[in-house]
């Protein structure tokens, strides 16, 4: 990888957004109706989150006001305005992982990681939240590693097997 | 393939591809793969099988089904025509399966269920305790067909009722039969459906539109999402009859979580197919009569699975409740008319069609006639999805099907309902589980989440942990709610932390009632419930941890003092060094804990080499009475 951020301040990654590819992502819902929360589920699938200028384009393009862009965005957990990690672990806190421990995995990846739930790393290489169900109750608990359902419940184990991913991809 | 001009066309097509499978009589191994076996590696056992079977040039089908049920010991996989049931399987394994089992037919005894119940090995799934009190109507197909393949759907009968009443039935007829069957909306509230339909039928206008409620924000249920990724034909063939009977509806939607990206996979594939055959569009089956659907995913917020918030999440706005009347059969979707049901709702309707609207009580109760899929979780032996009659009792539940508690311990709760549900104690274990039952006891039956505890598991922190959930979850529209389950959960966070104060059961009491009155949603109107029953069921525990300081299932950490055994002490002084509040002091070589400068945070406890820092419970009261419970 050319652009390694390793050491970065969260303030300093910067993101470019080309006007023009958020026009094309739009395009496709030209004359559609209600597809405000598509579009942003679109461009958050581009950028990984939702950035000030990808709004503004997506209010212009569809004819709306940029608060009211923004009042549905903000309204769902799964719209992001901040940068976030390469790697998304989410702790399922769901009541039958609730009931089967959840909590201990939770403290044990905060205190591996060092950040809090709901937080990213300051090297942008992992972020950390909670989830209510996934729908895998019967393994409960579970950790959900970048859209993957896991069973493992040790902490170190999953940060190091994501670690030796990234080492891999980098040679 | 191309479009059907009509259902005879469909029905060719059937026969071609039963003659086809028939005259092959291949060896069919189902390896399931849905979200519970996959996150224990099942798409790497469907790998290996495709690997092994071009090695050893073993000609075999290799199907990947959606959720059989037991996916605790997953990856599944079964062995047709003798029907071997396997558990737990590796890739390793497949190249030994392919080997004894379909050359030889032999049982691989390694792979074999223990069954909790009886103890033995079990070759066959009947034979597993776990599905013997099950039937299955919902999940007829999930488990058996590929859910990704139509011609699998087809083969057994699928699109069947729709050629049945596109042919034969007026929507009125469709209705009818749906009205006398008596089946009741499976979201939770368990609304007659054909009465929705009906009213849907009588308003007038020229645009309808037929929903369905994919959304399952219950956390610990995971019904919907297995029949979506494991037979989501049924759900769309449920859902053209809906339109059909509704009239004037050519568009339908289909609103699934944004957490089960599965089943918006096999789904899009399987509207996809449909499409293909002429089963979704326009002119379907030449009959005439045009219908599609599309699929719209959730963002991640629980209320949206409430009718009216759904409905204007899907307009692309923000999902929030609105008051009713009107009712959304009269003014829903854009205004028009529309009708809602959940996913098991539309699953259960080609068969009513198929067999009659007299069949259909016969499973279940009078008042709650059918089957009801649970997601039994928590502290049984037998986790995983279970479709059971209904009027079946919560024992036969935990004890039959689960296999009983864990590590064989005592049976204390099962929470059914999820967040809008209630906790009910042994008590009720031979309550039979239905719509009105459930509800006249103070629990619901909600979506369909079965949680069992047992006496490790802490009542008070249950309930906070459900109002917790309802708390960040609330819209914020309407002040009981915002408010209500806010002052509450400062309540319960108090409690559970050791600085309950006398009163405080009341005032939950009183708060949560005035919320179930006064909110304008389900949310808030349920709310309230997991903590008013367990009040009612575990009073006790409230008082324990108010009155004594003492959590009775030792969960509630902050509770309890701590203590050093003085004996097993290595003087090392960590734990002084380690507590961040001073409380430990060094004295004539000893170390001891100053209680008043204590936080019970626990951290000494985590650093002893000797493990003799304890936490130290004491009731100083003696509980008073349980709550009479009549039978
Ligand atoms: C807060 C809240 C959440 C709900 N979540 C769901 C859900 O996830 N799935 C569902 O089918 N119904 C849910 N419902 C019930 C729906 O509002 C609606 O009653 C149901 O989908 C109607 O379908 P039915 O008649 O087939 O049961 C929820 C209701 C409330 C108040
Ligand atoms: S009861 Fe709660 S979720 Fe429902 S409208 Fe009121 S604030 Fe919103
Ligand atoms: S529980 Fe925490 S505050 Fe109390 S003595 Fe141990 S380390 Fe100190
Ligand atoms: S950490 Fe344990 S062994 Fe060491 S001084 Fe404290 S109580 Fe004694
Ligand atoms: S509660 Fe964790 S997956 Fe359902
Ligand atoms: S996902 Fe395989 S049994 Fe449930």
């Amino acid at each position: 990888m050319s652009n390694c951020v390793c050491g970065a301040k969260k303030e300093e990654k910067k993101i470019q957004v080309n006007v023009n590819d958020v026009r094309k992502l739009l395009k496709k819902y030209e004359e559609k109706k209600g597809v405000l929360v598509h579009a942003l589920q679109d461009v958050q699938k581009e950028f990984g989150f939702l950035p000030e200028e990808a709004l503004k384009v997506i209010a212009e393009v569809m004819d709306l006001s940029l608060a009211h862009v923004y009042g549905v965005a903000s309204f769902y957990a799964h719209f992001y305005f901040t940068p976030r990690g390469k790697n998304i672990i989410k702790v399922c806190t769901g009541t039958a992982c609730h009931v089967r421990g959840s909590k201990v995995i939770l403290e044990g990846l905060e205190e591996e990681l060092g950040i809090k739930a709901g937080e990213t790393t300051d090297d942008f290489e992992f972020t950390l939240e909670t989830v209510s169900c996934v729908g895998c109750c019967a393994l409960a608990p579970v950790v959900v590693v970048n859209e993957e359902v896991s069973r493992e419940k040790n902490s170190k184990k999953i940060i190091a097997i994501l670690k030796n991913k990234k080492e891999e991809n980098d040679e | 393939m191309s479009k059907f001009k009509s259902s005879k066309e469909l029905s060719v097509l059937r026969k071609k591809i039963c003659d086809e499978r028939a005259k092959q009589k291949k060896t069919i191994v189902r390896v399931c793969n849905g979200t519970g076996c996959r996150a224990s590696g099942a798409q790497k056992v469907v790998e290996a099988f495709k690997k092994e079977a071009t090695k050893q040039g073993v000609d075999f089908e290799i199907r990947p089904t959606g959720c059989q049920g037991l996916c605790e010991k997953g990856p599944l996989v079964i062995v047709e025509p003798l029907d071997v049931f396997y558990q737990k399987v590796d890739p390793f394994d497949a190249a030994k399966i392919i080997d004894l089992t379909i050359n030889r037919g032999k049982v691989i005894d390694r792979l074999q269920v223990v069954d909790p119940v009886t103890g033995e090995l079990a070759v066959k799934e009947e034979e597993i305790s776990f599905y013997g009190k099950q039937q299955r109507v919902v999940l007829r197909n999930c488990g058996h067909i590929d859910p990704t393949n139509i011609e699998d759907y087809i083969a057994i009968g699928g699109y069947e009722a729709l050629v049945k009443i596109l042919n034969d039935m007026t929507p009125e007829e469709v209705i009818e039969e749906v009205k006398k069957s008596n089946l009741r909306g499976r979201g939770g509230a368990g609304f007659p459906t054909g009465r929705k339909w009906e009213g849907g039928r009588r308003t007038k206008s020229d645009v309808k539109y037929i929903v369905c409620n994919g959304d399952e924000g219950d956390p610990g249920a995971f019904m919907d999402r297995s029949v979506l990724e494991g037979d989501p034909h049924s759900v769309i063939e449920g859902m053209i009859i809906g339109a059909y009977a509704l009239g004037n509806c050519k568009e339908g939607f289909i609103y699934v979580r944004q957490e089960y990206p599965l089943a918006v996979e096999n789904l899009t594939v399987a509207i996809n197919q449909a499409r293909e055959l002429g089963l979704l569009g326009e002119n379907i089956l030449g009959s005439g009569f045009d219908f599609d659907l599309e699929i719209k995913r959730g963002a991640g917020a629980f209320i949206c699975g409430e009718s009216t918030a759904l409905m204007f999440s899907i307009e692309g706005k923000r999902g929030m409740p609105r008051t009713t009347p009107p009712r959304s059969v009269g003014k829903g979707l854009w205004d028009k008319p529309t009708v809602l049901n959940n996913v098991e709702t539309f699953a259960n309707i080609p068969p009513i069609i198929i067999k009659g609207a007299d069949w259909f009580p016969s499973i279940g109760t009078k008042g709650s006639p059918g089957t009801k899929i649970f997601a039994l979780t928590g502290k049984v032996k037998n986790t995983g999805l279970i479709e059971v009659p209904m009027g079946i009792t919560i024992r036969e539940i935990v004890y039959d099907i689960g296999g009983g508690i864990l590590g064989d311990k005592e049976f204390k709760a099962v929470q059914t309902g999820g967040p809008s549900g209630g906790c009910l104690p042994k008590e009720y274990l031979d309550l039979p589980v239905d719509f009105d039952s459930l509800t006249e006891v103070g629990a619901m039956m909600g979506s369909g989440g079965l949680v069992v505890m047992d006496e490790s598991n802490c009542m008070v922190e249950i309930a906070r942990y459900f109002l917790s959930f309802t708390q960040v979850e609330s819209c914020g529209k309407c002040p009981p709610c915002r408010i209500g389950t806010y002052e509450m959960l400062e309540i319960l966070n108090r409690i559970v932390e050791g600085k309950g104060e006398e009163g405080d059961i009341e005032r939950l009491e009183s708060i949560g009632k005035h919320i179930q009155k006064t909110a304008l949603c389900g949310l808030g109107k349920s709310a309230p419930n997991p903590v008013l029953s367990t009040i009612k069921y575990f009073r006790d525990e409230y008082e324990a941890h108010i009155r004594d300081k003492y959590c009775p299932a030792g969960q509630c950490t902050a509770l309890g003092h701590y203590q050093i055994n003085e004996e097993d002490c290595l003087l090392c002084g960590l734990c002084k060094e380690v507590c961040a509040y001073d409380a430990i002091t060094e004295e004539r070589n000893r170390f001891y804990i100053d209680l008043s400068y204590c936080q019970k945070c626990g951290a000494c406890i985590g650093v002893c080499p000797t493990g003799c820092v304890v936490r130290q419970f004491e009731r100083k009261s003696t509980p008073t009475g349980k709550q009479e419970v009549a039978t």
